[in-house]
This record gives structure tokens, C-alpha cells and sequence, in this order.
């Protein structure tokens, strides 16, 4: 074992470390003799590798690059993998203000090639400087790199610095899908401000021609020693070569996953509930009379929709039941679905909380997303035990998920890209319905308030979040209750 | 749709809430498991002998069994067996052998049959194919009964050509097969050779083009390609991901439970205690039987818990926190002693007496709970190599029954003793279990099932297997 010598001095002295409890996350760790964190211990998280990961994008104009690129980065950064994506077609926008024509893609074209090389380059140094110097874990190079030699130029530049390298490529010939890709995202493009469809369009596809002659696809023999997934058809078909390590193989399972079927998903929390009136978190109350008459509301709305299959999914908490039986139709119970356990502050009020517990209430109000009840969970706990369900949401189309609070907080986050700061606040009001569909690169939002009263169980982050703040302080922003 | 709100009820046993009424219609409305697939599929495994797919087929069921998807292998050597009582040599799979070719036919109609009686008749969810139906001919035949019963289908094909894997396969399994009874090893090889030879020439891999309306998943030298086709469903997604993962390096994980910890000696389930004084001790020899037994490349992986924390502390290497290792949750049962808790709350007490694997303590978990929290635990355990998982009794026994192929009634009764450490290596189609004792004293914590599970029963009736503490 590589680390046991270094260590052999300390053995003798490492039962006599005490362990302390971290107050923010509940983590036990050892107190070492100078107060410093100890680095010998880690939590578990996806990346356990030291070394970071570049994902490199293969293919043709229009095949689903950059719509990968956007989709897998915000997978992982919600998953707590610190990723970025650089598009080297917005270091060409950059570089080179105005778009003209497709001319300026011509093989032939000397001066445009220099310009695409010069991007190209820009963009790996920013990788570089991502991943070396401000802790990034995985960059998306998201380009068309369809020549065998610009990839080799790409693994050249992560050997030198020690990078491990995962190429995707998006392969496609059925000429209805590339169309569709080029209306919903090229025709917006700021490329194309300037033109009206047909133009656009023509232009685009001289575009793709002029990448065909020189395109070399990863091939399974001459690239065989390289990390990649090939994607055949949107899906149809996929080919993996070599996962090296846990990320590249969450990556290829995630891939496998997504689609690009249209469909909604319709996030809603449980009716109001018996505690909810009260101002008590938690618990595994019944609805209020309220929260029923929402609940035939939701039915109606739902039956207006007009959804064509869909999916009804709850927690296994009465109130979300409750809420789902009354629309009528069957429902899957998802225990992963369940309310944030608020450990010891289960049922409590926010001013009692105050009152038992006012470091703890403090600490939630420094660090929302990290901070875990105890004998509870950490919004981040919640994150990693949603993670199963947002994969099955990937593979599924019209789904309506009855949740709670915090909960649905996680799932927004989720497809609105929101980060762990935003995340524990984002509104997610009783008796409203929010209609996720994927457009474009990213997710349409309709908010349909349901016009029934309910309680408001919003509390903002107080002014003051300091340990040694008075109780009216950090009770400013509760919001009203029985 | 009528407004009529149905009272809901929460099943005693595992804690899942349901509509009052009974009738069947509303039962099924609210399933409490997430359906992997609503009709049954046949996985149907393709390749040369000696390419793993018998290895697959046994993996591949283990995991589905574990995480709850009842399934079960149809191995159509065992047909041939079973038809066959002796086995000569390799003439019998001759091409040409027109006697034998009936004899083989039949087997796989045979098999098809219990695939059918499995599905139908015993809840079967899976069922694997194991054989080489390395004919188009032989797969069409398989994809119509499939068609005909309303069956998924999910093909696995093994391609391998690399002599050395070959070799090691057919000295790992084959050498020892019934078949080889009476043949020394030399002469096995050279007929297994000739057997495989049998089947090369009519061999068609399936085809990317010809055969992609098919679902399948090519493996490619064990695992350095994968070709997917078609991924139909939930289920064939994790299959393939879980294929995707495991690997046949040598290897050995070591399980150990956290030293004796002060609530252990008390006799109290649960809490977030420290260790005592012994549990110390072993935390000590623990450190001395690792570096014994010189493990190249070591991973430690404990729960978020203080008493496996303070365990991996003393092997003075880097360890890693899993807060999905901690121990079950026993919600309000947390912390009592098992005489409390009959004294408090003595229905749920037989409940769980009842039916182990499937009760979940009030605001607490189920062993069927902890089977799904551990699911991504046995899915890294699968990438990785040489693993110790320092972790608890419950959490212990479920990653037990997945090594050892245990069922979820055997589960819960697995025993897994304070300072004991389990070395699993994998070994042929199993795994190889070595138990080492620290010879540090320790509480027993291991409670019998009771012969008495009644609700009704006496207190004695209740507590007669609780082991002994302060």
C-alpha cells in the first residue's frame, strides 16, 4: 500500500485523534493536533479521480453537439462535478465579428483556417486553465473536430497536462432529424441574424459540405486505443471503446439515456397539508381541505392537458398519495421522492427550531445546501439521492411528478441548470404546476397557478446569518402560519 | 372523474400507504415499486464456447435477483446433460451429426418450454438463454416464440478472440464440467478446442445491418468495446450498464463490520456511537491483518458513521466516506434495546419477526430499502479492484447476499460477527469466502428468528433469541 510507510509514525498516535463531528455537514473527522483539515479522508463523491477529464465532441454541423455538450454539463455539475463546456464556434464568433457566408468553411479557405486553429487553441488554453487552476473536474471541448489529426492535436495537449481524454461523437445521415436540428438552433444563431430561413438554411447545409470530404469518424480499429462513445442516429445505436475510469462510465450510462423525443414534464409539490397549516416541516401529515380541493384541481388540469401516456409519479408520503389519487390515474410510489429528512427537527416549527436548536438554525442559514439536520440530510444528500430518478426522467416523455419542497427545488435545479447556491431557494409555491418542455438547448418553463389559497412555506435567506444573532432576527423571513 | 377522496392506509408491514377500498383496480394503482418492465424478457446470450457467456449469464442473474427483478438462468448444456446422460467427445457437435443435431433441438424446445412455465406460472420477471445460438437460423426460431408469448427480447453476444482468455476460461470451468469427468486435463483441452471448431464455421455474429431492429449488446474481449443496439426499456438500460462495468481482473474484497461500539455492549441497535475499548483493540489488529496480507492498491470505503470512521482511522491509509453504507435506519426504534422495543411497541416487533427483509421500522427503513441505497455501492464495487468495506451488520448481510447469491429471506440471517473480517474472491462462477477472526472479543448482536412470530405471543415468546449485553 503506497501511503502506509509514509504514515507508519502516525499509527501509533492515530487512536488517540479524536474524532469530531463537522456542525455544517455532520461529518466525523479527525481533529488534528494543529487544528489543519486532514486531507487523508474523503467523502464520497463522483470524482474521486485526481485527474481531470476532457470530453472531446466529434461531428459533423447540426448532429447534436453542442445540445450533448450543454445537456452532459449540466448533469454533472448538478451531480457536484465541476464542469465547463467551451464552444470553439463562440471563439469564432469572437475573433471574427461578422459571419458572411459558408465560404469562410471551405477547406480551401487559408485565412479562415488559420482563424478556426487560432479558436481552436484559445479554447484549449481556457480548458487548460479550468481544469489546472480553478478546479475544474471535466471540460467539454465542444467542436466538430472531425480530422484524425486536429484529435490528435487535442490528445497531445492532454498528455502534456495530464488530462484524461473521452471523445463523443454524434454520427447521423437521417436528413429529417438534421433539418429539425437546424430550424431549432442554427436558424437562431447569431450567425444568422441577418437572414431569413431559406437563406439560412441553404447556407448552413454548403456549411456541412464543407466538413464532409475531409470527416475521418472514429473507427474501431485505427482508434482503438482511445476513450470514446460513439452515438449512431440519436440513439439508436451506440459503440463504447475503453471507459477508463467511474466518470467516463456515469458519462456513457447518462448518454445512453437521454432522447430528444418531444415531451413535459410537470413538477408539482403534494396539496397543502395538515402540518403545512400549521407552520411544521416535515412529518407525513394528511392534506388540509385546502390541499383535497387542489388535488381535484390538479385532476381537471391534468385531464385538459390531453397528455398522451402519461406517467404519474409520487414520494411514498401520505400527502403526495393523496394528492395523485385524486387524479385518478395509476401512479408509481418512489421512495427516493421522500421529503428531506429533517432528522431531529422533524415536525418543529421554524420558531421552536429557534429555540432548541438556534447554532443549528444559524449554520442552515450559512450554508443551505450543505448544511445537514441532524440525524437528517443536506440538500446535497438529497441531490445524490434523487440522481436514480432524474435518469428515469431522461428516459421517459410525459411524466407528472408529485413532490415536496425540497424536493422539487433539487428536480429544478436539475433542468433549469441552477447552482448549489440558488438551489435551496428557488420558489416552488403549494398549488402550482410547472410545465417543463425541452426547446432548443435548453427547457421552457410555464408556471400554472392552480387558484386555490394555500399557505406560503417560502422562507429567503434572513440579513443576518451570524451564530450570535438575535431570535427575532433569524425569524424575520418565516413565513405565516396558524 | 368522481371527487370522492379515498381514505388512505398505511400497510403495517412496509409502511406504504393505500386506498382504503380494496378492490383490485385501486391496489394497482398505486405501485410501490418503480415497474422495471411490464412484460417479461428473454435474455438471450450469443457466442462461441468459452467466452463468458455462462459466467455473464450467472452475474447478470445474481444482480437482477439481488435488486429485485426475479430471474433465472436456462442453461442448455444442462438440457444436453440431462438428455445425454454420458458425454463421448466432440463428434457430438459436429455439424453433421444428424442425431445429435435432433437431440440439441429438442433441448432448446424443452428450454423454451420452462421459460415459458417460469414466466407464466412462477412469476418469473427475466429469464436468461444460456446458449451459443450462434445461427441466425436458431435466433429467429427465439425471437418468434418470443413474439408469439409477448416476451422483450435482449440479446448478449461474448466475441473474444484472444487465444490466452480462451485458454484460462476453459481451465477455470471447463476442465472441472461433468463432461470431463473421465478425460485428464491435456485431452479435455484438445476435445474443448475441437468442440469449439464445431461451431465456427456456421458462426454469424450478429449483424449491425441485417439484425438492427434487434436489441443486443456486443462485447468485445471482455469489455475493452461494447456495440449497443436498441436499448428498448428501463431494465435493458441497467443491464447494460451493469455489463458495462464488471470486469474479470483478479481481484478480493474484504467486508468488516466497525469494532464493538458502546451501544453494542449495551445491547442497543442503531445511534452513532463510538467504539469501546475492544472495538479499539480490533481496530488496531484490523490495521495489523491488512498489512499482512499485502494488498496492492488498496481502497477503504466506510460509512458516515463515528464507529466505522474510527475503525478505518487506525489502518493509517486513505479511506473514503459513503454516507449509502450507513447502518439501516430504525427510525423509532433507534437507539432501544430489543426488550424496549418489544415493550413498546410489540406489533411491530412481530412484524418485523414476520417478514424480515421486507419490514420497515416506523419513520425508519427496510432491508429491501437498504438493498436499493446500496445498489451504487455494489456498482462501484464491481469497477473497482481490491476493496475493504468497513460498514455495519444489516449492510453487511445485503452485500453478503449479493456476493453469495443469498435470497432476500436468507438475508436478513446472514451472520456477519463483530471483528470478523470476510475475504470474498471471485473464483470460476462464484465467489471464494474466507472468514478471519481477530480473536478480539466482542458481543454477539446476531438475534434469531424466534419460533413463535405471532402478534399475539408472550413477551418471553419474543425475546428468547436476544443475545446477551450489559
Amino acid at each position: 500500500m503506497s501511503v502506509i510507510e509514509n504514515n507508519t509514525e502516525q499509527c501509533g498516535n492515530s487512536l488517540t485523534r479524536e474524532l469530531t463531528q463537522n456542525p455544517l455537514k455532520k461529518i466525523w473527522v479527525p481533529s488534528s493536533k494543529n487544528g489543519l483539515p486532514e486531507r487523508h479522508i474523503s467523502q464520497r463523491k463522483v470524482c474521486m479521480t485526481n485527474c481531470p477529464t476532457l470530453i472531446v465532441t466529434v461531428g459533423l454541423p447540426a448532429r447534436g453537439k453542442t445540445y450533448i455538450s450543454k445537456k452532459l454539463t449540466r448533469y454533472l455539475n448538478w451531480i457536484d462535478v465541476p464542469t465547463k463546456e467551451f464552444n470553439v464556434g463562440q471563439y469564432r464568433r469572437e475573433c471574427v465579428k461578422i459571419y458572411k457566408s459558408f465560404e469562410f468553411f471551405r477547406p480551401d479557405n487559408e485565412e479562415g483556417l488559420k482563424i478556426r486553429k487560432q479558436c481552436a487553441l484559445a479554447a484549449l488554453n481556457d480548458v487548460r486553465q479550468f481544469l489546472t487552476d480553478e478546479g475544474g473536474q471535466v471540460a467539454v471541448f465542444d467542436a466538430t473536430n472531425t480530422t484524425r489529426e486536429r484529435r490528435e492535436t487535442i490528445i497531445r495537449f492532454a498528455e502534456q497536462n495530464g488530462f484524461k481524454v473521452f471523445f463523443v461523437e454524434s454520427v447521423c445521415e437521417d436528413p429529417d432529424v438534421i433539418a429539425e436540428n437546424i430550424v431549432q438552433v442554427k436558424l437562431g444563431s447569431p450567425d444568422y441574424t441577418h437572414c431569413n430561413t431559406e437563406e439560412a438554411v441553404a447556407d448552413f447545409m454548403k456549411r456541412i459540405k464543407c466538413y464532409e470530404n475531409s470527416y475521418q469518424p472514429l473507427d474501431e480499429e485505427l482508434d482503438r486505443d482511445l476513450s470514446f462513445i460513439k452515438i449512431i442516429d440519436v440513439g439508436r445505436r451506440y459503440l463504447v471503446n475503453r471507459v477508463q475510469d467511474h466518470i467516463q462510465s456515469r458519462i456513457v450510462y447518462y448518454l445512453m439515456n437521454i432522447h430528444i423525443t418531444p415531451r413535459s414534464i410537470y413538477l408539482c409539490r403534494h396539496g397543502e397539508s395538515d402540518l403545512n397549516v400549521k407552520g411544521r416541516i416535515g412529518g407525513d401529515s394528511g392534506l388540509s381541505a385546502r390541499g383535497k380541493q387542489f388535488a381535484d384541481a390538479l385532476g381537471q388540469f391534468i385531464q385538459s392537458q390531453n397528455i398522451s401516456d402519461l406517467k404519474v409519479w409520487t414520494s411514498q408520503m401520505k400527502r403526495t398519495i393523496q394528492t395523485a389519487e385524486a387524479v385518478g390515474v395509476p401512479y408509481e410510489q418512489w421512495k427516493a421522492l421522500n421529503e428531506i429528512d429533517a432528522g431531529v427537527c422533524e415536525e418543529l416549527m421554524y420558531e421552536e427550531i429557534q429555540l432548541k436548536f438556534p447554532l443549528e438554525f444559524a449554520l442552515r442559514d450559512q450554508d443551505k445546501y450543505r448544511y445537514r439536520y441532524p440525524k437528517g440530510e443536506s440538500y446535497e444528500d438529497l441531490v445524490q439521492r434523487l440522481e436514480p430518478v432524474i435518469m428515469e426522467l431522461e428516459r421517459q416523455e410525459n411524466v407528472l411528478v408529485i413532490c415536496h419542497q425540497a424536493v422539487m427545488r433539487c428536480l429544478l435545479a436539475y433542468f433549469l441548470d441552477k447552482t448549489a447556491e440558488e438551489l435551496p431557494y428557488l420558489k416552488c409555491p403549494l398549488h402550482t404546476v410547472l410545465k417543463l418542455t425541452p426547446v432548443a438547448y435548453g427547457c421552457k418553463v410555464e408556471s400554472v397557478c392552480l387558484k386555490v389559497e394555500a399557505v406560503n412555506t417560502h422562507r429567503d435567506r434572513p440579513m443576518n446569518v451570524d451564530v450570535s444573532r438575535q431570535a427575532e432576527e433569524a425569524l424575520l423571513t418565516v413565513p405565516d402560519h396558524q | 372523474m368522481s371527487s370522492e377522496q379515498k381514505e388512505l392506509t398505511q400497510t403495517p408491514l412496509l409502511k406504504i400507504w393505500v386506498p382504503w377500498m380494496s378492490t383490485s383496480l385501486s391496489q394497482r394503482r398505486g405501485s410501490s415499486r418503480p415497474q422495471f418492465t411490464n412484460c417479461p424478457t428473454m435474455i438471450v446470450m450469443v457466442g462461441l464456447p468459452a467466452r463468458g457467456k455462462t459466467y455473464i449469464s450467472k452475474k447478470l442473474t445474481r444482480y437482477l435477483n439481488w435488486i429485485g427483478v426475479p430471474t433465472q438462468v436456462f442453461n442448455l448444456g444442462q438440457y444436453r446433460r440431462e438428455a445425454v446422460q454420458t458425454y463421448k467427445n466432440y463428434e457430438f457437435f459436429r455439424p453433421d451429426n444428424e442425431e445429435a443435431m435432433k437431440i440439441r433441438r429438442a433441448c432448446a424446445s424443452s428450454a423454451m418450454k420452462d421459460i415459458a412455465n417460469y414466466f407464466a406460472k412462477e412469476q418469473g420477471q427475466v429469464a436468461v438463454f444460456d446458449a451459443t445460438n450462434t445461427t441466425r437460423e436458431r435466433r429467429g426460431v427465439i425471437i418468434s416464440f418470443a413474439k408469439e408469448k409477448g416476451y422483450k427480447v435482449f440479446f448478449i453476444e461474448s466475441i473474444c478472440d484472444d487465444p490466452e482468455i480462451i485458454e484460462a476460461n476453459i481451465m477455470q470451468v471447463k476442465l472441472s464440467s461433468p463432461d470431463y469427468e473421465n478425460y485428464d486435463k491435456e485431452e479435455a483441452l484438445v476435445d474443448f478446442l475441437k468442440r469449439i471448431d464445431c461451431y465456427k464455421m456456421s458462426y454469424v455474429s450478429l449483424d449491425e445491418e441485417k439484425e438492427r431492429h434487434l436489441s443486443f449488446i456486443k462485447i468485445f474481449n471482455v469489455g475493452s468495446r461494447y456495440l449497443v443496439n436498441r436499448v428498448q426499456d428501463h431494465m435493458q438500460s441497467r443491464i447494460v450498464y451493469y455489463l458495462m462495468n464488471i470486469h474479470v481482473t483478479p481481484r478480493s474484497i474484504y467486508l468488516s463490520r466497525h469494532g464493538e461500539s458502546e451501544l453494542n455492549l449495551l445491547g442497543r441497535i442503531g445511534g452513532d456511537s463510538g467504539l469501546s475499548s475492544q472495538g479499539l483493540k480490533y481496530a488496531r489488529a484490523l490495521s495489523e491483518f491488512i498489512r499482512g496480507q499485502s494488498i496492492k492498491d488498496l481502497k477503504v470505503w466506510t460509512s458516515h458513521m463515528r464507529r466505522t470512521i474510527q475503525t478505518a482511522e487506525a489502518l493509517g491509509v486513505p479511506y473514503e466516506q459513503w454516507k449509502a453504507l450507513n447502518e439501516i435506519d430504525a427510525g423509532v426504534c433507534e437507539e432501544m434495546t430489543y426488550e424496549e422495543i418489544q415493550a413498546t411497541n410489540p406489533e411491530e416487533f412481530a412484524l418485523r419477526d414476520q417478514d424480515k427483509y421486507r419490514y420497515r421500522y416506523p419513520k425508519g427503513e427496510s432491508y429491501e430499502d437498504l438493498v436499493h441505497r446500496l445498489e451504487p455501492v455494489i456498482m462501484e464495487l464491481e469497477r473497482q479492484e481490491n476493496v475493504l468495506v468497513i460498514c455495519h451488520q444489516a449492510v453487511m448481510r445485503c452485500l453478503l447476499a449479493y456476493f453469495l447469491d443469498k435470497s432476500a429471506d436468507d438475508l436478513p440471517y446472514l451472520k456477519c460477527p463483530l471483528h470478523t473480517v470476510l475475504k470474498l474472491t471471485p473464483l470460476a462462477y462464484g465467489c471464494k469466502v474466507e472468514s478471519f477472526y481477530l480473536n478480539i472479543q466482542a458481543v454477539n448482536t446476531h438475534r434469531d428468528k424466534p419460533t413463535d412470530v405471532n402478534i399475539a405471543r408472550k413477551p418471553e415468546e419474543a425475546l428468547r433469541t436476544v443475545p446477551e449485553h450489559l
